[in-house]
């Protein structure tokens, strides 16, 4: 292989040329589905985690089962999990967000229930002397108070199936990583470098518009803790 | 498609000196990461617990290359270092560094302020209250920090497929690219997640070795 100035400069020239984003399959349209893919995977771990985190911390029943799950999913190889749905029929991108998603609940999960068990207790206490149902407690009081938490998981989730969605492109899926795949299987080392590039970039990025919106859906009394 | 059962034992039994073979450089590649890793992030840990204004930045630094995807890291690593396994390693010690790091500065910030200040009032120096006192308080935590890296990086292994060298992650991909070979990467991914369970439980065993003090407790 070349220099590694070589490459760097090859990555340079690939990147600054226009075509490489504008083009039917470019930065941008990957970028785009990318970012679908990651929607899809986010809504559909929020959907399942958000509610049975937020029933299991207000019946404070399930603490070991969750600790469990969230122990247990570090040591399944995405990877691996992604092929074997690949292998099962589905193709690429649907394998990838079902991943996507099966990693991101046990996150999404843990922040959930420490957040709404979490919740001052003095406060449930006042709500239920108030004449508040179950429902209304957990809506209205535990939920809120709880938001920090949820907030930063969500974001944490977010960057995590960003990072995951790229593993697409080893099961012929898109995304962004079929740029760094391509590269590889063509023996193009500057693309390899720029898609990892672009790939970390978008990571960071979204990880900091993130960062904001995590502090915008705080709300304001709790600020200042969370800080 | 008939014969594509999701496991067999003779696939497994008829390639038994692959898979031995790609889980030996999987588990090497595996303690080699976290081994080095641990030999920066623990001395930096202490070096950074003890100046608030070297933490934000070195801890800063960390989470942001922790947050960089794995397969971009590899990516990036790969053209710069070779193809192969250096891009692997380097981009798993970054990967390990943070967990380490992290569990490394929440061990020494909940040692007992009253036994340091017994232990100074005793005579001992900085250094012997570091390695006689803080370290054996802070060593649950760093363990803690060591099996969380281990079982994170036995799974990231896996994705350094794409720059040519995953351990059992290969396995995954042969048999993926091998018209959807069930077998193989069922059998590479069950064998990911044993070793990741094996690595676990040896440094479980031996953070009870280094802690014998706190045998009588629930762990």
């Amino acid at each position: 292989m070349s220099a590694p100035t070589g490459v760097v400069q090859q990555a340079v020239v690939w990147l600054n040329d226009p075509l490489t984003w504008t083009e039917p399959g470019g930065i941008l349209e990957l970028t785009g589905e990318h970012l679908v893919m990651t929607v899809i995977a986010v809504a559909i771990a929020a959907a399942v985690a958000i509610p049975t985190g937020a029933w299991l911390g207000h019946s404070g029943r399930g603490a070991g089962t969750v600790v469990w799950l969230t122990n247990a999913s570090r040591a399944l190889p995405t990877l691996g999990i992604i092929l074997l749905l690949a292998a099962g029929g589905l193709f690429g991108n649907t394998a990838t967000v079902i991943a996507a998603a099966f990693f991101a609940v046990p996150v999404l999960l843990v922040n959930t229930y420490e957040g709404v068990r979490g919740a001052d207790p003095d406060a449930k206490d006042a709500a239920r002397g108030m004449g508040m149902s179950n429902g209304r407690i957990l809506l209205q009081v535990e939920l809120p108070l709880a938001t920090t938490l949820v907030s930063a998981g969500l974001r944490v989730t977010i960057v995590q199936v960003v990072a995951t969605i790229p593993l697409a492109a080893l099961a012929g899926g898109g995304g962004l990583g079929q740029i760094i795949a391509l590269g590889m299987g063509t023996q193009r080392y500057g693309e390899v470098l720029a898609g990892g590039i672009v790939v970390a970039a978008l990571c960071l990025a979204i990880d900091g518009v993130l960062a904001v919106g995590q502090r915008l859906a705080t709300p304001a009394p709790l600020r200042v803790r969370a800080a | 498609m008939p014969g594509n059962p999701w496991f067999s034992w003779s696939y497994v039994v008829d390639n038994a000196p692959v898979i031995w073979q790609r889980t030996v450089e999987h588990a090497g590649l595996t303690i080699e990461a976290v081994a080095i890793s641990a030999a920066i992030a623990i001395p930096l840990g202490v070096l950074i617990s003890r100046s608030r204004w070297l933490s934000g930045p070195v801890l800063g630094t960390a989470a942001v290359l922790y947050t960089v995807p794995s397969l971009a890291l590899f990516a990036i690593l790969a053209p710069l270092l070779g193809i192969g396994r250096t891009p692997v390693l380097v981009g798993l010690v970054v990967y390990a560094l943070l967990i380490i790091l992290r569990n490394t500065v929440a061990g020494l910030a909940t040692v007992d302020p009253a036994v340091t200040d017994a232990a100074r009032g005793l005579g001992y120096g900085p250094g012997r209250l570091l390695v006689q006192v803080a370290m054996p308080s802070a060593m649950p935590s760093i363990i803690a920090g060591l099996r969380l890296a281990t079982v994170s990086t036995v799974a990231l292994v896996t994705v350094g497929v794409v720059v040519g060298y995953g351990g059992l992650g290969q396995l995954m991909f042969q048999g993926f690219r091998n018209n959807f070979y069930r077998a193989e990467i069922m059998t590479a991914t069950l064998a990911t997640i044993l070793l990741a369970l094996v690595l676990d439980l040896a440094l479980w065993a031996v953070g009870r070795a280094l802690t014998p003090w706190l045998r009588g407790r629930t762990a």
